[in-house]
């Protein structure tokens, strides 16, 4: 069974990444926080298409349902200033 | 017609197409059913809906159109919108509202 640490683990080895979370604990729905520099200047599409080509053919087989939250490393910052 | 022409001619003929699990008053799926609630929020009542798991040639087929490895998917006048994720931030937005009313104009 997929586990979040190992889908984090995916998704860094794949994508340059400033902060990963993941969460889900039953092995096929999973949430995850990504932010990474390579997001910029992409529309929210273009952002989710760079984590599914970092999971490749993982996403077909392992993971049947990823919902993901993508930001630059400027929003996150705003964001966490926010906080 | 192979796949990838009829679903160009399915997104290009109708102004909002929803590709999803099951159909609006069945979903198959929770995010298939989270699509066709936000879309309802939207004021939408009809559009096109087509089942994937009735078509596994689609099911397959859309995924490689878009590039995108998931069901649900929403077109709009032609252009691959998103995801249920990317449907709900649209929506909290107030985009996916604008979206939909340019394409019933």
């Amino acid at each position: 069974m997929l586990s979040a640490e190992t889908l984090k683990g995916y998704i860094a080895h794949g994508l340059p990444c400033e902060h990963v979370q993941v969460v889900g604990d039953d092995g096929q729905h999973f949430e995850a926080l990504i932010v990474s520099p390579l997001f910029e200047g992409k529309n929210m599409v273009q952002q989710h298409q760079l984590v599914y080509q970092a999971l490749g053919d993982r996403m077909h087989e392992e993971i049947h349902a990823l919902s993901m939250r993508t930001f630059t490393p400027a929003t996150w910052a705003k964001l966490n200033a926010a906080l | 017609m192979d796949t990838q022409e009829l679903i160009k001619t399915q997104v290009t003929s109708n102004p909002v197409v929803l590709y999803m699990k099951g159909s609006p008053k069945f979903p198959q799926c929770g995010f298939s059913g989270l699509a066709v609630q936000i879309l309802h929020a939207c004021g939408l009542k009809d559009f096109v809906a087509i089942d994937v798991l009735a078509e596994p040639a689609i099911r397959e087929g859309i995924k490689t159109y878009a590039n995108w490895p998931t069901i649900p998917q929403l077109y709009i006048k032609g252009e691959f919108v998103g995801g249920a994720d990317i449907m709900r931030d649209l929506y909290q937005q107030g985009e996916l509202q604008k979206l939909l009313q340019e394409a019933q104009a």
